[in-house]
């Protein structure tokens, strides 16, 4: 469903800020796969989602989704086949538009836009059914601006409008790491339960071993911009959260980080 | 009573202006000063039309025709070339003013003798009130000709603002509206950002060179220096009729808008009539829209450092 080969990106290259943030990134993800992307602050994790959601130019190499070479497509193009999810909550919905508009701007994705009416009576109805049964109590408010809502519920209905249409990809950036505990636990089982009923490919970043050991069926880690681990089938439930951490442990001392170094780093991640 | 109906009519023109200053600054937080080039482009385009015997709707379609363009040349400027918002609109405004000359031929175009929508609009009047050159309102003469210029400055008002506003309601209206709100998230969307930036810039500059045709039209004349601050003058409108509703709704947002233009216009003419000297005008505009933008501000941070005060 998703192959990525050969990716390199250098940010600001040849200036004292230079950061070589991906560095040659192969990866192939079934369809159906729900694939887990770790990785210490700067590793690349981020940037690999948003060199796939086509935010910027390759260096080098190629991006194909669902059998198509997408590498050339501009971010607006490539969102007819993916839906994504923001770490920001406030990123994925323009907050003085109502709950209704913005549901109303994702159930067109990737459709052409035209003089139809935004809002009609079908469309409004169809977004009250859906919106009831994400359970949140917000059918009710469909006309309020989705800013005056809290960054979980926001997060929820961006879920909500990822995957209003099913992608054929669905980016998941550290999509909870932004609210609080209790919050954070809902959107992950929302995500989870409808993860699983349309069956979509996924690719999700998180900082949260946890996250990292109970969901999906395949974890991959990055470390500077490259693969460094890819754990599938039995070798992946197997895993815990204590594992992970012992491997970045490893990995740390592996590149003999002191803690000044490792700040560094975490300074570099983009 | 006549000054007061001069002042209703060019609020209502203008009030195009603070639509199409309300399109760029506030639904697409762009702050495009190419409206000081593209109202006079309006006027410019209309007037050599009208002077040629064109027929007037078609003259005050092409001036619309027009400042659609510029502000699409402004959009693609900002969008393809990445040229910063403010620049490209200085850049197209600058070219817009030797534009404008080498359409009317000269600085100052009049149209005197010639048919346009001011004549349409008092022949009209004129037949529904029966051959009357003036009437009666509470008590005050009115000449028909003003009168039937207010009339038809407001029912144009009125179809363009019911369009603006149902527009915006479309499914194109709606990703606009997002573009302004949160680009990043009309791009994961599938929506081209700069398509809707170009094509918003598009519509406002049209609206802001129709309110130029129509000046035109009912002053007489077009003239090369008829835009200089029309970006502050709609500014100032859009301030005001967001103070009038109060309201982040489309439909009351857009009426505040025309509000604040009318409202603007009759303080303007009543501070002139109380002796203010017309070459000040420009100056106190401008210092009312600094007013209005940093005063909210100012008076928030006191309420704070009040509140603060109080609880400790």
């Amino acid at each position: 469903m998703l192959e990525i080969h050969g990716v390199r990106k250098v940010f600001n290259p040849g200036s004292a800020n230079e950061v070589r943030a991906l560095q040659g990134v192969d990866l192939k993800v079934a369809r159906g796969s729900f694939t887990v992307v770790i990785g210490t602050n700067g590793s690349g994790k981020s940037t690999l989602l948003n060199a796939v959601a086509g935010t910027f130019d390759l260096d080098s190499g190629t991006i194909a989704v669902g059998g198509t070479d997408v590498t050339r497509w501009p971010e607006h193009r490539r969102a007819k086949l993916i839906g994504r999810v923001f770490q920001n909550p406030f990123s994925g919905t323009a907050p003085n538009l109502s709950i209704a508009e913005n549901l109303a701007l994702a159930s067109r994705r990737g459709r052409p836009r035209r003089l139809g009416w935004s809002l009609g009576r079908r469309a409004t109805a169809a977004l009250e059914e859906r919106v009831r049964s994400l359970n949140m109590g917000l059918e009710d408010r469909l006309g309020n601006p989705i800013g005056t809502l809290s960054g979980g519920q926001r997060q929820a209905l961006t879920l909500l409008m990822a995957t209003w249409l099913k992608p054929d990809l669905l980016l998941l950036d550290e999509h909870t790491a932004a609210l609080d505990p209790k919050s954070a636990d809902q959107v992950i089982a929302l995500t989870d339960e409808i993860v699983e009923r349309d069956r979509l490919t996924s690719l999700m970043v998180t900082h949260s071993m946890q996250q990292a050991a109970h969901l999906g069926d395949r974890l991959i880690m990055m470390h500077r911009g490259r693969i460094i681990q890819d754990f599938r089938g039995a070798e992946k439930t197997r895993l815990r959260a204590g594992d992970l951490l012992a491997r970045f442990e490893e990995v740390r001392r592996a590149e003999q980080l002191d803690e000044t170094a490792a700040e560094m780093l975490r300074g570099a991640y983009i | 009573m006549n000054l007061l109906i001069g002042a209703l009519t060019i609020g209502l023109i203008l009030a195009l202006l603070s639509l199409g200053v309300f399109i760029s600054f506030r639904i697409f937080d762009f702050p495009d000063i190419t409206a000081d080039g593209s109202s006079a482009l309006g006027a410019a385009v209309a007037a050599a039309l009208l002077v040629k015997g064109v027929n007037p709707a078609l003259a005050t379609s092409a001036g619309f025709a027009a400042g659609f363009v510029a502000g699409a040349a402004t959009g693609t400027l900002a969008t393809k070339f990445k040229i910063n918002g403010l620049l490209a609109g200085i850049l197209v405004m600058t070219a817009l003013y030797s534009v404008n000359l080498h359409i009317m031929g000269r600085s100052n175009l009049p149209l005197l003798g010639h048919t346009t929508l001011a004549t349409y609009a008092e022949r009209v009047g004129v037949r529904v009130l029966g051959g009357e050159r003036n009437l009666s309102v509470w008590g005050w003469e009115v000449a028909a000709s003003d009168a039937s210029m207010l009339a038809a400055a407001f029912l144009a008002i009125l179809l363009v603002s019911l369009v603006i506003c149902a527009f915006f309601q479309t499914n194109l209206g709606t990703a606009m509206r997002a573009t302004g709100d949160n680009d990043q998230m009309i791009r994961a969307l599938g929506v081209n950002d700069s398509s809707m930036i170009i094509l918003g810039l598009a519509l406002s500059n049209g609206l802001i060179a129709l309110a130029g045709a129509f000046l035109a039209q009912y002053q007489g004349f077009a003239d090369v220096q008829m835009g200089i601050g029309m970006v502050v003058w709609g500014l100032a409108s859009v301030i005001i009729g967001e103070a009038l509703v109060g309201s982040r709704r489309l439909g009351l947002t857009i009426t505040g808008a025309v509000m604040g233009s009318v409202l603007f216009r009759l303080l303007v003419a009543i501070a002139l009539r109380l002796g203010l000297n017309p070459n000040d005008l420009k100056l106190i505009t401008a210092a009312f829209v600094f007013a209005a933008l940093v005063f909210p501000a100012a008076i928030e941070k006191l309420r704070v450092r009040k509140a603060r005060f109080s609880h400790a």
